[in-house]
């Protein structure tokens, strides 16, 4: 009983940091004391603390290593962008279109993540791992030949512009290499906070469900767990699908806020960059992917304000490895907790004053 | 000989155009490199460059930023009525990253009236020009070549041939010059600019009844075996292979087409300049390779051969290309405008912005520069000047 409470109470922090947070910056924006720049990293901040929450069901909490999660990105980006646009005469209200937009990318991630999950999820370890790498792979590449357009008679798929046949009036979404295009800037920095409450609320409750544990328990000793009768392909599927169809919904949202979304940008790297959030935040820690999405994706664009042009990526990445080591070396543990600790220490040494 | 007439009188016109530009006599005065105050009232406008200079496209960003900064150097030694304020920002070729970096260049500006210039690749460009033009900024961009860029925004321009004008351009020129009877095409159907200018070739040249017999794809820059197509386009008995591709790809493919004693006329548009200063690349098998090209590096008119001692002095030794002689005359054509256009000292970026767009889109506006003499600029955004096709004859560029 005490630890579900310790659960739940964990989970309401969560909740609380990103509200929180929410309320700060809603007021510094309204108060215009944030700069522009600040204020363009709001909702792509949004996007990678979602990819980042639900690549860590599937990695610190599932225990499989998926390398391909920015390929979910791409089909909920692409699907969200599609839907936005096609819907513009159904759906008037950019707000409503906005969360169809959303439920769509959603929906074509969770697909996306059934289609790969059901054979690739009977692999374990490194075989899942280049899987899922090449599944990233594979979704970019097709994208990028994929060209859709949308006119009164519905969606057209071809792989080249003149395949499309489009009608008078007919608008092209996606152009191939060229990406989409003329996309409406939907997406907001309130959009981007109820989705990172819809996440939250979605992987911890799945967390702390009865299936939740099932999961955990695969991840801890799937022998084990399979001689109590536990159901290793549905509960993998459930994770991985949950996983699949958030990262799709934060797709829809990162493509719904830029004016133009290629299909290269979704690729190894950008899963690697979600991976190394996941991983410097704490494998199965969702606060700790909330904060390290939130700050390392900041980081290189506050790095710009030192003048230090082509220096500023080197910069970034010696971070990242000053990070992954100090959190991992337990020499440099010590010696930071020692430095800390000293610098602790000392003012309230002085308040003291002599009691020793 | 025809290269020297035109050389002579492109030095002549971009003198003429220097002189007749604002600021006047003192063009023939040096001035102090930091000329702030020392033209009594000369007016600070702010440049923010984006583009990428790190990653995987790092070469054409650094070539537009230190194009750019060649022009600003000259442009502020000047002593005219404007001096410019250049930075750059890196964008490492994403949109996303473009956005950001274009709103850092918006708080590195405060109020005072900012023009930006860039991106340097295209899809970044789509993203930042849709952002510009809500947010009322003049952008010139020196080499993003789609159409998206420019459409449906009155405030973005560019210095670079549109892809499509460039394949048209291309279909054009074969068929009045009568090059190739039977044609083969290699693309890369995974990039914006290479299928941007085989798409429209490809229905231009139906249009003017040009036989294309073999279109072959692959599918990115990092492919290294070409054989493939080669023997596509070989089989087929194309005498002309035409390449919209970037030199690195291109540069393997004469190679590859060498070593399998195919050798058709290889024509390529602009991506391919930059292959003769490829490191180890074999000049020979360049020989008669024909470009189309709007800035020949080893032409010896003296506008293009202090450009070239200047940037060379930047980079290190680096030759420029197109991308860098884009850049520089992005920089003058800013510089030109700025000048024609009054109180701009008293102006915010929005009316500068619209002053710009009047001025561009008047139709008496003209600059003259590295990439083209007498440059205008269409409504649309898109540039107008004569596209040059060069041919490669003893390991440099000719006037084809």
């Amino acid at each position: 009983m005490k630890k579900i409470n310790k659960n739940s109470l964990n989970g309401f922090i969560n909740y609380g940091i990103v509200i929180a947070a929410f309320v700060v910056l809603q007021l510094l924006l309204n108060r215009g004391a944030l700069s522009n720049s600040l204020q363009s990293l709001l909702v792509p901040t949004c996007c990678y603390i979602v990819m980042a929450v639900s690549l860590n069901l599937t990695v610190g909490i599932l225990g499989e290593l998926s390398l391909g999660h920015a390929g979910f990105m791409s089909l909920g980006a692409f699907s969200g962008i599609t839907a936005a646009i096609a819907l513009q005469g159904l759906i008037p209200s950019p707000a409503l279109r906005l969360a169809a937009a959303l439920l769509v990318g959603g929906l074509v991630g969770a697909i996306g993540g059934v289609i790969i999950g059901v054979p690739v999820l009977r692999l374990r370890g490194d075989y899942l791992a280049i899987v899922t790498l090449a599944f990233g792979e594979i979704i970019k590449n097709v994208i990028m030949v994929l060209y859709i357009g949308v006119d009164e008679k519905g969606l057209h798929v071809a792989m080249s512009e003149a395949g499309l046949h489009l009608a008078e009036g007919g608008v092209t979404i996606v152009k191939g290499p060229m990406g989409a295009v003329n996309v409406p800037k939907l997406a907001s920095f309130t959009a981007g906070f109820l989705l990172i409450l819809v996440t939250l609320l979605v992987v911890q409750n799945l967390v702390s469900s009865r299936s939740g544990r099932a999961i955990m328990a695969l991840r801890d000793n799937r022998i084990a767990a399979e001689s109590v009768g536990i159901n290793v392909t549905k509960y993998k599927l459930m994770a991985f699908v949950t996983s699949a169809a958030l990262a799709g919904a934060a797709g829809a949202l990162f493509g719904l806020n830029y004016s133009s979304t290629v299909s290269s940008k979704f690729d190894f790297n950008t899963s690697i960059l979600v991976l190394v959030f996941v991983v410097l935040g704490g494998l199965g820690s969702i606060r700790g992917s909330v904060i390290a999405a939130a700050l390392l994706y900041v980081l290189p664009e506050l790095l710009r304000q030192f003048k230090l042009a082509e220096y500023r990526m080197l910069i970034y990445a010696i971070i990242l490895i000053l990070v992954m080591l100090c959190t991992n070396n337990p020499m440099l543990k010590q010696l930071m907790d020692n430095t800390i600790g000293k610098f602790k220490k000392q003012p309230a040494a002085a308040e003291k004053g002599g009691a020793q | 000989m025809k290269n020297r007439v035109l050389a002579l009188t492109m030095a002549a016109a971009m003198t003429a155009g220097l002189l007749s530009g604002c600021g006047g006599g003192s063009a023939t005065t040096p001035a102090p490199a930091q000329s702030k105050g020392a033209a009594s009232g000369a007016v600070t406008v702010k440049v923010g460059g984006i583009g990428p200079i790190t990653g995987d496209l790092a070469q054409y960003g650094t070539a537009t930023q230190w194009g750019a900064q060649v022009a600003v150097d000259e442009i502020n030694a000047l002593g005219g009525p404007i001096t410019l304020d250049f930075t750059y920002e890196d964008d490492t070729g994403v949109a996303d990253t473009a956005v950001s970096a274009y709103n850092s260049l918006k708080d590195w500006a405060k109020d005072a009236p900012l023009v930006i210039y860039g991106t340097t690749t295209t899809a970044p460009c789509v993203a930042v020009a849709a952002e510009t033009y809500a947010d009322r900024y003049f952008q010139l961009t020196p080499s993003a070549s789609s159409p998206d860029v420019t459409a449906n925004k009155d405030n973005a321009f560019q210095m670079c041939f549109t892809d499509p004008g460039q394949g048209v351009a291309a279909a054009n020129y074969l068929k009045d010059n009568g090059l190739g009877t039977k044609i083969g095409v290699i693309y890369n159907n995974g990039d914006a600019y290479s299928t941007g200018i085989a798409d429209a070739f490809l229905a231009e040249a139906k249009n003017l009844g040009l036989d294309v017999v073999a279109t072959q794809t692959y599918p990115s820059d990092t492919t290294t075996d070409y054989t493939v197509q080669l023997n596509a386009c070989k089989d087929a008995g194309a005498d002309l292979l035409f390449l919209p591709i970037y030199y690195t790809p291109a540069s393997l493919i004469l190679a590859q087409a060498k070593q399998m004693s195919y050798a058709p006329i290889f024509f390529g548009g602009d991506g391919m300049d930059g292959m003769l200063d490829m490191e180890g690349f074999d000049k020979s098998l360049a020989e008669g390779l024909m470009l189309m090209t709007p800035f020949n590096a080893s032409a010896t008119d003296s506008r293009t051969t202090t450009f070239v001692d200047s940037y060379k002095k930047l980079s290190g030794g680096v030759l420029p290309n197109q991308f860098a002689a884009d850049g520089y005359d992005c920089m003058y054509a800013i510089y030109e405008a700025c000048c024609k256009i009054d109180g701009i000292a008293d102006m915010d970026h929005e009316q500068l912005c619209d002053a710009l767009i009047a001025l561009f889109t008047g139709g008496s506006f003209t600059v003259d520069g590295l990439t083209g003499s007498s440059m205008t600029w269409l409504e649309s955004g898109e540039i107008s000047k004569a596209p040059v096709v060069v041919k490669v004859v003893n390991g440099v560029y000719e006037n084809a």
